[in-house]
C-alpha cells in the first residue's frame, strides 16, 4: 500500500516527522503556533510547539525528552511518558508520521 | 504546563471548531475575529446534476466568475488579514483550467488548501501537479458505494467508478483522502457498505452528511427525505463505527435537523467564524446566504476589503450575534449555543430569515414542519429534480426513477 505508515506506535526510539498535510506554523494574526491539517487548526501549547519543532525525521524522541528535561529541570520519567502519549496521540489522528529507514 | 496537557488541550475542544480551540486559549482570534477557513467556490460549473446541490438554484454563469489574477488577489489578501485554510470548491473547482495556478499560488503566501471536488474531471497528470503545487488535503464527494444508484444520484454515467479511480490515485499521491457521502432516503440502507468503501480506499476521514433542505435539496425534499427510523438507525451505525474505527477512520456525522429537538449552530453562528467566496467574487455568511432576498452582499469587486465586508457590511452584522433575536431566541437559555439556528432554512420555511429556524421545537412552526418531513419520508416520490443551469431537469422515467 502506498502512502504513509498507519497505527504507529511512538516509543523513545521514533524519529516522528510531520507528514506533508500537517503543517506547524506561526499565525502571525493571532500571534500563537498552530497546526494546519485537513479541516482543521490545532492550537498546540508552548511544550507541544517545541516537542512538535522537533518533529523532522532527525531528532528522535530520546533527544527530545533529553531536551525538555534539562530545559525545566523536570523528571525524565514524567516527561517521556507525556511526550509519548502527546504524539502517540497526533499520530493516530493521522498527522505525525515516522521518517522511513533508509534502504540502501 | 506539561506536553500532557497540551495534548489534553488539543484533543478537549470539538477539534473542528478550530476557532473554539483558539478560543479556549485566550487567543486574540475573538468572536467575529477573521475565520480561519474560507471557502473559495471557484465556479458553479459542474458535469454531476446531483438533486441535493449546496450551491444557490440561481447558479452563477461561467462568464461572470472571478478571473484568474482576481482569484489571486483575493488568495493574497485572505492570507494577509489572518485566514490559515482555503477550501476550493464548486460546483466543480476541477473545471477551472487555472486550478494548478490558484493552488500553486495559496501556497506561495502560506495558505493550507483543501480541494473539495466530485473527480470525475481529474486526471492523473492533473492531480499529480496539484500535488506538485502544494495542495494539502483532497476530498471527494460519493453518491452511493455502488455505480448504479450513484450514477442516478450523480445524473453522470461512470460518475462512480471515475470517483474510486481518483480516490486511488490520491493515496498513490500520499495525499490525505476525505470521503464525504450525502445521505438521503435512497442511499441511508448503503452507509455500512460506504464506511467499507471508505476504508478499503485509505481513506482517513468520512463525513456522513445528511443532506441540509434548503436550494436544490429543497426542491427534493420529497424525494430525499428519510423516515425517523432511518435516522435512528443511522445514527446507531455511525456510533458503532466510530469505536470500532478509532485511529484508522475517522467520521464525521451531520444529522438532519429536521429530525433534532435543537436546531444545528449553522456556520458556527451568522457572520461568527465563517465565510465563503461566490464564484462573482461575493462574500457570503454561508454558500445559502443568497436564497435570502433582501440582503445585499458586497463582492471582492466592490471598493471594500475583504476584512471591511466581514466586520461591517451591512448583511454579515443583520443576524450577528444574539441582538436581531425575536422570541422564543431572544430569552433562551440556548441562543449563543446554536445562535437560533440557520437563518437560509428560517426563510425558505417561514419567509422571514429573522424568524426561529423551524428545525426547532420552540419555533411555532415546528411541528407542522416536522409532520411535513413525515409524510414526504413515507409517501414522497424519489423522482429526481435535477440541478442544472435551466432552474432544473425532472428525471425521466428511463433514467430508473422511482
Amino acid at each position: 500500500m502506498a502512502g504513509r505508515i498507519r497505527n504507529i506506535t511512538v516509543s523513545e526510539a521514533s524519529r516522528p516527522i510531520l507528514p506533508r498535510h500537517a503543517k506547524l506554523k506561526f499565525d502571525q494574526t493571532r500571534q500563537v503556533w498552530v497546526l494546519l491539517a485537513p479541516e482543521r487548526v490545532l492550537a498546540p501549547d508552548e511544550i507541544a510547539v517545541e516537542v512538535l519543532r522537533l518533529c523532522d525525521g532527525v531528532h528522535n524522541v530520546e533527544q527530545m525528552v533529553d531536551h525538555l528535561a534539562a530545559k525545566y529541570t523536570a523528571e525524565r520519567g514524567a516527561i517521556s511518558a507525556d511526550v509519548v502519549a502527546m504524539l502517540q496521540d497526533l499520530a493516530d489522528k493521522g498527522f505525525l508520521t515516522e521518517a522511513r529507514e533508509k534502504t540502501s | 504546563m506539561s506536553p500532557t496537557e497540551a495534548n489534553t488541550n488539543i484533543a478537549g475542544v470539538d477539534p473542528s471548531d478550530g476557532l473554539a480551540v483558539l478560543e479556549q486559549r485566550g487567543s486574540v482570534a475573538e468572536t467575529f475575529g477573521i475565520p480561519l477557513a474560507v471557502l473559495a467556490e471557484l465556479t458553479h460549473r459542474c458535469p454531476l446534476q446531483c438533486p441535493y446541490c449546496s450551491n444557490p438554484v440561481e447558479l452563477e454563469r461561467g462568464g461572470n466568475e472571478l478571473t484568474t489574477e482576481e482569484w489571486k488577489n483575493v488568495l493574497t489578501e485572505l492570507a494577509e488579514i489572518g485566514v490559515l485554510q482555503i477550501h476550493f470548491s464548486g460546483g466543480e473547482p476541477t473545471a477551472r483550467k487555472d486550478l494548478v495556478e490558484l493552488v500553486q499560488h495559496a501556497s506561495d503566501v502560506g495558505l493550507y488548501s483543501n480541494l473539495i471536488t466530485s473527480a470525475v474531471l481529474l486526471t492523473r497528470e492533473k492531480l499529480s501537479a496539484l500535488a506538485d503545487a502544494g495542495l494539502c488535503h483532497v476530498q471527494i464527494s460519493f453518491q452511493g458505494n455502488e455505480p448504479v444508484l450513484a450514477d442516478r444520484v450523480a445524473g453522470f454515467k461512470g460518475a462512480h467508478q471515475k470517483k474510486i479511480e481518483v480516490a486511488r490515485w490520491t493515496r498513490e499521491l500520499d495525499l490525505p483522502l476525505t470521503v464525504n457521502a450525502v445521505m438521503h432516503r435512497q442511499n441511508l440502507f448503503q452507509l455500512p457498505d460506504i464506511i467499507q468503501m471508505a476504508l478499503d480506499m485509505d481513506a482517513d476521514r468520512l463525513e456522513v452528511a445528511n443532506v441540509q433542505y434548503y436550494g436544490w435539496a429543497l426542491r427534493n425534499r420529497a424525494a430525499l427525505m428519510p423516515s425517523v427510523a432511518q435516522i435512528e438507525e443511522t445514527s446507531r451505525i455511525v456510533e458503532q463505527a466510530q469505536a470500532r474505527l478509532k485511529g484508522t477512520l475517522e467520521i464525521d456525522y451531520v444529522v438532519p435537523d429536521y429530525y433534532a429537538l435543537r436546531p444545528k449552530k449553522c456556520m458556527g453562528g451568522w457572520g461568527r467564524q465563517f465565510f465563503n467566496i461566490s464564484p462573482a467574487g461575493k462574500i457570503l455568511p454561508c454558500h445559502a446566504a443568497e436564497s435570502i432576498t433582501g440582503l445585499e452582499f458586497l463582492s471582492v469587486r466592490s471598493n471594500h476589503s475583504i476584512a471591511w465586508i466581514w466586520q461591517n457590511s451591512d448583511a454579515f452584522n443583520r443576524y450577528r450575534g444574539t441582538g436581531w433575536m425575536p422570541e422564543p431566541c431572544k430569552s433562551c437559555e440556548f441562543r449563543e449555543v446554536d445562535f437560533g439556528g440557520c437563518r437560509c432554512q428560517a426563510f425558505a420555511l417561514t419567509g422571514d430569515a429573522g424568524n426561529t429556524d423551524p428545525a426547532c421545537t420552540l419555533s411555532p412552526m415546528h411541528e407542522q414542519i416536522f409532520k411535513l418531513a413525515e409524510q414526504e419520508a413515507a409517501g414522497g416520490s424519489n423522482r429526481f429534480l435535477y440541478r442544472n443551469f435551466a432552474g432544473g431537469t425532472l428525471e425521466m422515467d428511463g433514467d430508473n426513477g422511482a
